[in-house]
């Protein structure tokens, strides 16, 4: 057994894994219910899928330039793959593609019903404030009229 | 080699149909930009299988051009994606768009016919107006006349093209 076929052997077994977890991507991305779970399936060829295979490449190629040309490839798809998964991922929540009755925790969610209900209540400070500043005035401000006392005497 | 090859050309395949399905059937867009993303990936292992088969490095390029650019269409349609009524997700049938095209049809020419009956109404006008040339009472009469008639013709045509709609 030369080091050639030790070589050979070690490129097929890379190629088949990376060739199994296109296969299992598709499958995921065929079977799963909705966008998040698909989003998962679909990133496993992506990356590690792709490093499979491109060592397989390597393996059975040899030769340097081929070897940067990978890293290059690798490179790019791990720059690129994050952006477009991260833009779909928040694209799919903005729009309410996302099964919420599926997710076990669901943070953004809780995380943006606080912000709204902190908003809200400093809204509310502010009208009280200046609901306490108008409140020694007898006239009645038409730009402002929901800052205006209900209480206060009509002119 | 050959067998593991084989085996792995028999894997990407499934994987294109796989995701060639859900890419026709995709509830909503982003569903079809995440299938079409893993048949990037999978066109990449593809390449890459048969340059590995052949021992080439000529298709390495094609790796490199796919990696850099596969992802500036879902990008594209993330930035775009809007919420989308349960109505607009399918495709429309025969009938429903051969309808349409008559609607669109039918407003087209009714547009068509207001435009010339305001072109003759303009053509009397300016007739009229010739006729009684150097008469400003006249002159300034038959220019508030042509508003009216704009207006009238205006009328006409607007429950014309209501109904075609």
């Amino acid at each position: 057994m030369t080091w050639d076929n030790v070589l050979d052997v070690l490129a097929a077994v890379c190629l088949l894994a990376g060739a199994f977890l296109s296969f299992a991507a598709g499958v995921g991305v065929l079977r799963f219910p909705d966008l998040l779970a698909r989003m998962h399936a679909a990133t496993k060829p992506q990356v590690l899928g792709l490093i499979l295979v491109l060592l397989g490449l390597e393996l059975r190629l040899r030769t340097w330039d081929a070897f940067l040309v990978v890293v290059l490839v690798t490179l790019f798809q791990m720059l690129t793959a994050p952006v477009s998964a991260h833009m779909v991922g928040r694209a799919g929540y903005r729009t309410g593609k996302v099964r919420t009755d599926l997710l076990v925790l669901d943070e953004l969610t809780s995380d943006l019903d606080e912000a709204r209900t902190l908003e809200h209540e400093t809204e509310l400070a502010h009208l009280a404030a200046e609901r306490a500043a108008h409140a020694g005035d007898d006239v009645v401000r038409p730009s402002h009229p929901d800052t205006v006392p209900q209480e206060d005497p009509e002119p | 080699m050959i067998y593991a090859v084989a085996v792995c050309a028999a894997l990407l395949a499934a994987a294109a149909v796989l995701t060639l399905v859900r890419i026709e059937r995709g509830p909503s867009m982003l569903d079809r930009t995440i299938a079409l993303d893993t048949f990037t990936a999978t066109l990449v292992g593809a390449v890459a299988l048969e340059a590995a088969w052949h021992r080439r490095t000529d298709t390495l390029p094609i790796l490199v051009v796919i990696a850099m650019v596969g992802f500036v269409g879902s990008v594209t349609i993330a930035r775009f994606a809007a919420v989308e009524p349960e109505e607009e997700r399918r495709i429309k049938t025969r009938e429903e768009a051969a309808a349409e095209d008559a609607a669109r049809r039918l407003a087209e020419e009714a547009e068509e016919r207001a435009l010339e009956r305001t072109a003759e109404l303009d053509a009397a006008d300016e007739a009229t107006g010739d006729a009684t040339i150097g008469h400003t009472d006249t002159v300034l009469s038959s220019g508030e006349d042509d508003a009216a008639d704009h207006a009238a013709a205006q009328d006409e045509t607007a429950p014309d093209e209501g109904e075609a709609r």
